[in-house]
């Protein structure tokens, strides 16, 4: 019997870790968008000096572990381990990022749920006794995005209205046995959810019928009801799929219309910055995570949050074979109070 | 979630997407393709005009187009223009070139045989490889119920 697992698929964590640093860093259009304000470091230039914009995609991620580390007031040293991934081929973002670093690394890949992923692990080494700190951390690139899963950025091709637009960003969250929080208290790792969606350009109605398997199996695990959350937020399911989350949940007995949104949906405007259904990428929900949430958790807006990053689990190749996308959700929730204190 | 019906989920999921704008499109791609269409009229006149005879004042034209296209494409305009006018970007010889010159830029980071040339024909490859190989069958039919 596993003392810390509950119901069908959701843990508990007895001895909450603590979220002790973060750090966002985005491009220029994304410190043009409506969270602006919240993001640590925003890049003027999306190469940043470097060759290639997935060398700029590695010094971005290294900079916001670095960064994070930093803002712990810990060293390098100081990390037990390092548990990040991105959307590039063989996350080499992640495992180049990993080599400057130099902390014990463990790769990731959970496309955009990469966020979630890292930290539903990362909690699960601190709060085993594995580990005193870890970093969690993940970013995408739209230029590296875009060459890689669609076309070459100067080719004219006209986007679909439920296509979404790759973040450039990266986040990068501390966490240790000790702290004052916030807390990570509860983590529901998601199962594959296939609908049998085929079309590239609509990850966002892909993706939600994952996000409304992990969201029910949370709230049947835990017994929480919606309204004990003041913000559910997924990651980058983009106004198509929020659409579709809030209908689907609502014929599930679950009203989530007032307390629920994306990070897809908030950190563009669509109507001024052209990215039609929204944001998209391991970076999204990881700078949306670590610029909005976070600090607005500790300003005192939110005290508990249930942060579930989102992930569609294609390639190119398998995707022109004709499969369809495996989608996936991980959520964890994110308390400003350790209530196993309390 | 795991027993729902795709094929009821999938047509569901498609009345969430807001429907393309087909009509508002369809002017665009006239007035954009149109636009490429007339400014290659003018160079055809003008070479009419200097007395080159049509088959050279043709080529002339398509040139000039494929350089044109090639050079809105490396200033970075081109993909604009796309996006405004869709298939009336595309279909011009300025689209074709627009699909060669994008890839080879993009690539020029892998380096030039494994990056530039091994990539250029990404998108246009497909167009050359029917467009050459129906113009050989085409060709073929001619010679055996024409000759």
């Amino acid at each position: 019997m596993p003392l810390k697992k509950i119901g069908n698929q959701t843990i508990k964590l007895l001895n909450p870790p603590s979220i002790i640093s973060h750090y966002s860093i985005v491009g220029p259009k994304e410190g043009d968008g409506p969270l602006k304000d919240y993001f640590d470091l925003i890049l003027e230039d999306d190469l940043w000096g470097e060759e290639s914009f997935e060398k700029a995609e590695r010094k971005i991620q290294e900079q916001a572990v670095r960064a994070a580390v930093d803002g712990a007031q810990l060293s390098l040293q100081d990390i037990d381990f390092l548990l990040a991934g991105d959307l590039l081929n063989q996350i080499v973002a992640s495992g180049y990022a990993a080599r400057e670093l130099a902390i014990p690394f463990f790769g990731l890949y959970g496309a955009c749920s990469t966020m979630t992923e890292s930290l539903s692990l990362g909690a699960m080494l601190v709060e085993g006794g594995f580990a005193d700190r870890v970093v969690c951390a993940t970013s995408s690139h739209f230029s590296s995005a875009e060459r890689q899963f669609r076309f070459p950025l100067e080719y004219g091709a006209q986007r679909s209205f439920s296509a979404q637009w790759t973040v450039t960003g990266a986040g990068a969250t501390v966490l240790s046995s000790y702290g004052s929080g916030p807390y990570i208290t509860y983590i529901t790792p998601g199962r594959i959810i296939d609908p049998g969606i085929t079309d590239a350009a609509n990850m966002g109605a892909s993706m939600a019928p994952a996000a409304i398997d992990t969201l029910v199996n949370h709230f049947q695990d835990t017994g929480f009801q919606p309204s004990d959350y003041d913000l559910i937020i997924s990651g980058d399911l983009g106004i198509v799929g929020k659409s579709i989350v809030i209908d689907l949940m609502k014929e599930k007995g679950y009203d989530i219309s007032k307390n629920y949104t994306d990070c897809g949906v908030e950190i563009f405007n669509p109507n001024t910055q052209d990215t039609h259904a929204g944001g998209s990428g391991c970076g999204c929900s990881a700078v949306v995570f670590n610029g909005y949430i976070l600090k607005e958790m500790k300003k005192g807006r939110f005290k508990r949050v249930l942060f579930m990053a989102t992930g569609a689990l294609h390639s190119t190749t398998i995707n022109q074979q004709g499969e369809s996308i495996p989608s996936i959700a991980h959520a964890v929730t994110i308390d400003i109070n350790n209530e196993q204190v309390m | 979630m795991q027993n729902f019906n795709k094929k009821d989920y999938q047509e569901y999921a498609m009345r969430k997407v807001p429907k393309p704008t087909y009509l508002k499109n369809a002017i665009l791609a006239f007035l954009v393709g149109g636009g490429f269409c007339t400014i290659a009229q003018f160079i055809y006149n003008f070479l009419s005009s200097r007395g080159f005879n049509d088959e050279i004042s043709s080529m002339g034209t398509s040139i000039f187009m494929i350089f044109l296209g090639s050079l809105l494409t490396g200033l970075g305009v081109y993909d604009k223009i796309g996006k405004v006018g869709g298939a009336g970007a595309a279909v011009p010889i300025t689209g074709f070139a627009n699909s060669i010159v994008a890839p080879a830029m993009e690539f020029k980071r892998e380096g030039f045989i494994f990056g530039v040339a091994a990539k250029m024909f990404i998108i246009a490859g497909p167009v050359l490889v029917y467009g050459i190989g129906s113009s050989v069958i085409v060709g073929i039919l001619t010679i055996l119920f024409k000759g």
